[in-house]
């Protein structure tokens, strides 16, 4: 089993937070895994992705040609992304800022509102936990437990472990959706 | 206990580890982890971390703490590599121990700062002036970093040989799981008599890489060259995979190494029976093991983030025993498995 997982969108949105919080809860779980950030001069309002890869043997590749799932939280990395991701895979697209909705019919896109449900929580910056909590459903080998303990002990490295219950709040409805 | 790391960071901790305790350095992308973790760390375990005014600065000043037998280390990326060449020759010459790792962006020039591979010709074949050798290795995931780091300071110290960590932008940058090797005890580190530590009680060291006179300085390079003759019987190592039945045996290092494992999957999938040979130290390069491979596989495809420059050795072990194509990327793109596949299947039974 190798099967890899896109986070993309605006730099500022937590994609690459998102993505470490994944890879740890995975490595957690005894999986093998990368974590490939997207690096360059990159700012707040820039372009942002990463590459995770969970695997039951030793990593190859950290690149993936054909994601399994793709987390796209704005317009130009839904756009980018979704030629790639594999057939019978998921989309996770962030529907709050994402206008142009195509499809593809060998893929499974489940809208998701981000925005306005970490506006619900009353934390706008969680909505890369939305996101996640429905990526950690369509992959569907991780029990959401590990990614809830996974983000708690990422946030409390960070000194914010005031954010761990509303960040929790949003992997639950993110995961509810997918 | 397994941590999520960074090559990066797995390489600045493994150098910690190691019982360096002088590292001097010149900020660059996409190597910047590494100083920031030695800022952060290497003060705590009573070392000297210090941001030199250049790179040029920076070798000498670990040409300075080799001389008093400190296990020292800087760090930079290609550019940087480059005005370090004349100290890393320097200390060649005066057969002081160091580590250098070289986080590999695109170049020539300023280039950019994506992963390439384009150093392996300056790394192993000289880049400073002179009769020299670098002993090279080429980590391809931050686990194996952190353990050649530590190797790199053992062999550099057994041989008073600088050797030189070759990563690049793709394996400084991304994370995964790393099991950290055991530190190693001060009192486990060699002896180093010739040391400079004051000569107080006994006769004056000296070092020094100059002699005027040519035949006591060919006698200084003679020894060094049976040094070099002595790790490259005692010291290749690579790795191979797959490589049993293949038809097609894939040469690759690094980053490419890792990718090509991929590949071999992909097209063992496909019923292609594909291999890989990974070089670990690039030099001493494995030419007796590739050669006794190509008395047997058709074809050695070499595949690089350059425009092919392990290839030459690869045909100097090969000797025309076998096909030996090549196929490479530039500038700082990484193809992907699937690339590589495509490439593979061109010359696959053919």
């Amino acid at each position: 089993m190798e099967t890899g997982v896109i986070f993309a969108g605006f730099g500022g949105q937590g994609i690459l937070l998102a993505g470490k919080i994944l890879a740890r809860a995975a490595m957690e779980k005894g999986f093998e895994v990368t974590w490939l950030p997207s690096y360059g001069p990159e700012m707040r309002g820039g372009t942002a992705n990463c590459t995770v890869v969970i695997a039951d043997e030793p990593v190859g590749s950290p690149i993936v040609d054909s994601p399994y799932v793709l987390v796209a939280m704005n317009g130009p990395s839904f756009a980018r992304f979704l030629p790639r991701v594999a057939r019978g895979g998921t989309v996770i697209a962030n529907s709050s800022l994402i206008s142009e909705r195509k499809e593809r019919p060998d893929v499974r896109v489940v809208w998701a509102p981000m925005n306005e449900i970490a506006q619900e929580l009353g934390e706008p910056r969680c909505a890369n936990m939305v996101g996640l909590g429905a990526a950690v459903k369509a992959l569907g080998i991780l029990p959401l437990e590990a990614v809830i303990s996974a983000m708690e002990e990422e946030l409390g490295a960070r000194g914010r472990e005031k954010l761990v219950e509303v960040n929790r709040q949003a992997l639950l409805r993110g995961y509810a959706l997918a | 206990m397994k941590i999520l790391m960074r090559g990066n960071e797995a390489m600045a901790e493994a150098a910690i580890r190691a019982g360096c305790r002088c590292y001097f350095c010149y900020p660059i992308t996409p190597q910047g982890e590494l100083v920031e973790y030695m800022a952060r760390h290497l003060p705590r375990h009573g070392g000297v971390f210090l941001q030199a005014e250049s790179e040029v600065a920076a070798i000498n000043m670990v040409y300075g703490a080799a001389a008093a037998g400190v296990r020292t280390m800087t760090s930079s990326s290609s550019p940087g590599i480059s005005l370090k060449m004349e100290g890393i020759s320097y200390l060649a010459g005066a057969r002081l121990p160091a580590v250098i790792v070289n986080v590999m962006r695109a170049g020539p020039g300023l280039g950019n700062i994506a992963p390439a591979q384009g150093d392996y010709f300056q790394a192993t074949k000289g880049g400073g002036h002179g009769d020299y050798r670098l002993i090279v290795l080429a980590p391809s995931t931050a686990q194996e970093a952190a353990e050649l780091v530590m190797l790199a300071f053992d062999l550099s110290d057994r041989y008073r040989v600088p050797a030189m960590v070759l990563a690049d932008g793709m394996l400084g940058q991304m994370m995964e799981p790393v099991e950290l090797p055991e530190p190693i005890p001060p009192e486990k580190i060699p002896e180093k008599p010739w040391a400079l530590t004051g000569a107080k009680g006994r006769s004056p060291n000296v070092v020094s890489s100059f002699d005027l006179d040519p035949y006591r300085f060919r006698e200084v390079l003679r020894a060094l060259w049976q040094t070099y003759r002595e790790i490259e019987r005692n010291e290749v190592r690579w790795e191979e995979y797959q490589v049993e039945d293949a038809e097609l045996l894939l040469v690759a290092y690094g980053t490419m190494g890792r990718i090509c494992r991929t590949v071999v999957r992909k097209a063992r999938k496909e019923g292609l029976r594909v291999g890989l040979f990974r070089p670990i130290t690039l030099w001493p390069f494995p030419y007796e093991p590739l050669r006794k491979l190509a008395e047997k596989i058709p074809v050695l495809l070499t595949v690089e983030l350059s425009a092919g420059q392990m290839w030459e050795d690869v045909r100097l072990a090969v000797e025309g025993r076998a096909k030996t194509p090549f196929y490479g990327e530039l500038g700082g793109v990484v193809p992907t498995p699937d690339e590589i596949l495509s490439e593979v299947k061109k010359h696959v039974r053919d």
